[in-house]
């Protein structure tokens, strides 16, 4: 009977498994859907367009761009909206005909390996489709187009390049958050809080001295997860080191002050553990694009993932480590993280306000 | 003891919602007295003695602590006061000497200031043995008499004591006590909140509430005078019943 008087028990008993069923039931999907692709056509011929429309055509893919040079493959990547990119070789549809053989090219963006594989496969499933269907019409006829896939930034398709950013992401919400949040309810629980509110420091004063010690732990674990990576790895950072650490410390004040703000919310220790722990370890792994795509999520899913922070750091560790992108292309990003920021402090300056009064 | 005021409450009132945890106090503490103040839990002696200690504000009402205005200067009132806890209130994973230096730093003594008191403090308590222990592995009554002392480390001009000896054994309360007479005769004044009415006969005055009120204010003798007890917990019983018919 007694588990049945206590409520908040009996939601976790139920409630998380539960909520770990359909997430993960529909998180984990390894198939993608509406993915951004640009073509570099070089040809222009009836062939190549009849295929560049059967992959629009599938459900798979949309045509976001038309390029015209190679120079513009690069910055095409690093807008980030685009996940392959198709090259087809001057007189593609001359050569498959005359000689039988034609060559196309798919460079995908490696610094998503998962979303990358998948891209090239399906594309390589519908270029064989319609190499079928083209053999059947020419009765007698064998032809064969021969898809070059490359990787861009990450050649050998490697997983830590996707790990490096996702881990760095995931302890840095979970020692900045868990550990102040844990801090400061505990000295509520102990009382020592109440001892140093009646001292004439002020609450600032008090927030800023228990917090910067993990501020500068936090700070020296980036740079070794960055040096390890560089090490054991081989990861360098391609873009600018001194933009990954501002951005890393925008992060890290981030987490603290999300911390800050579970304290505040929580009585014990115990409950801003739960909270810390539930409430973000699952999501941050889960939602944060660390191991599965976000685009190609439920809409639930993708309409509460930008609400998660991490979800926007892994976005800029990626492109400054992995793409090498400069600040204009992560300004958005940022923004969001400092609103973030500016957000948590404000629940929580307004909560301790009230439990004062 | 003079007869300056250093705490003077009029019609303090702290409501909780529709609760009234305070009801319309008002009552004058002097230099240098041993104030106690006494009531069952639940009669509203903590929240009393957080609103003049700073760590929560009164719904309406006019209280000066230490000459200052609570709600205009809470910054110098808090300068001017030390506190101490129902909660056990030191770091328990700091040392005994390490928490004295941290409370000192946070009151802003120069170091060479809280070298020189942690020394005393420690010989007078007879710590100077314990002064590397952790605070956690020490015995309640050590800590608390440890607590009174770093709460009165930067000389306060009044020092808070919320129900300092619960749990403590008989022996220890005594020590503690004539820890708070010793503070007192240095001219510190000790506003104490206690249930047990024994250590009322120890007070210079003091007060007892009932249900958010103030039921009976004065010294020990003129309180059992004037109920015509034997003593202060003969008093308080007959205000308690007393109150317990208004109510029927």
């Amino acid at each position: 009977m007694h588990i049945f008087r206590d409520v908040r028990t009996l939601v976790i008993l139920f409630g998380i498994p539960a909520a770990q069923i359909i997430i993960f039931g529909y998180a984990v999907r390894t198939d993608i859907k509406n993915a951004g692709i640009a073509v570099l056509d070089r040809s222009k011929d009836e062939i190549s367009s009849a295929l560049v429309s059967r992959l629009e055509s599938s459900d798979f893919f949309i045509l976001s761009k038309n390029l015209e040079t190679e120079t513009q493959i690069d910055r095409s990547f690093k807008e980030g909206d685009i996940k392959a990119i198709l090259i087809f070789e001057d007189n593609f549809g001359k050569r498959l005909l005359g000689e039988g053989a034609a060559k196309v090219e798919i460079i995908a963006d490696g610094s998503e390996p998962n979303v990358a594989n998948l891209v090239t496969s399906y594309t390589r499933a519908i270029i064989n489709d319609y190499m079928i269907d083209l053999n059947k019409a020419e009765a007698g006829s064998y032809m064969a187009v021969e898809p070059e896939v490359k990787m861009y930034y990450n050649p050998n398709l490697e997983s830590q390049y996707m790990f490096v950013p996702g881990v760095m992401t995931i302890i840095l919400v979970l020692i900045c958050a868990l550990m102040t949040s844990v801090t400061i309810t505990r000295e509520k629980e102990f009382g020592t809080m109440e001892v140093l509110l009646v001292s004439p420091l002020k609450p600032i004063q008090i927030i800023l001295g228990k917090v910067t010690p993990y501020f500068i732990l936090s700070v020296v674990d980036v740079i070794v997860i960055l040096f390890l990576s560089w090490l054991v790895f081989d990861i360098p950072v391609k873009g600018s080191l001194l933009l990954l650490m501002l951005e890393s410390m925008l992060y890290i004040m981030l987490g603290l002050s999300l911390g800050i703000m579970i304290s505040t919310l929580s009585k014990t220790m115990q409950q801003a553990m739960f909270i810390s722990l539930l409430g973000l370890m699952l999501p941050t792994i889960i939602l944060s694009g660390f191991i599965f795509p976000v685009e190609y999520m439920p809409w639930v899913y993708r309409f509460l993932s930008p609400v998660i922070p991490p979800r926007w750091f892994i976005i800029i560790v990626k492109d400054i480590m992995i793409k090498g992108t400069s600040f204009a292309f992560v300004w958005k990003e940022t923004l969001i993280l400092i609103f973030m920021t500016l957000v948590f402090i404000t629940i929580s300056t307004l909560t301790f306000k009230k439990r004062l009064v | 003891m003079t007869s300056e005021k250093i705490i003077e409450v009029k019609n303090l009132v702290k409501k909780f919602g529709s609760f009234v945890a305070n009801d319309n106090l008002s009552f004058d503490v002097h230099r240098g007295e041993i104030f106690g103040f006494l009531g069952a839990n639940g009669a509203g002696k903590t929240t009393a003695l957080r609103i003049l200690s700073g760590l929560s504000k009164p719904t309406s009402g006019d209280v000066s602590v230490a000459g200052y205005d609570i709600y205009r200067h809470a910054e110098k009132v808090k300068r001017q006061i030390g506190y101490m806890c129902q909660k056990f209130s030191l770091y328990e994973d700091l040392t005994v000497a390490e928490n004295i230096m941290l409370y000192g730093g946070i009151y802003g003594l120069p170091k060479k200031l809280i070298v020189e008191k942690t020394t005393e403090l420690l010989e007078s308590l007879d710590f100077t043995a314990y002064h590397k222990r952790i605070i956690g592995g020490l015995p309640l009554g050590m800590r608390q008499k440890l607590a009174f002392a770093v709460a009165i480390l930067h000389d306060p001009d009044i020092v808070f004591l919320d129900e300092p000896t619960g749990g403590v054994d008989p022996i220890t309360r005594r020590q503690f006590w004539e820890m708070i007479y010793k503070a007192s005769a240095e001219g510190i004044t000790v506003f104490v909140t206690t249930h047990y009415m024994d250590e009322a006969e120890y007070c210079d005055r003091v007060s007892i509430m009932s249900e958010g009120r103030i039921v009976a204010i004065d010294s020990p003798a003129g309180l059992k005078s004037k109920y015509q007890s034997r003593s202060v917990q003969d008093v308080f019983v007959k205000i308690a019943r007393a109150s317990n018919n208004n109510r029927v």
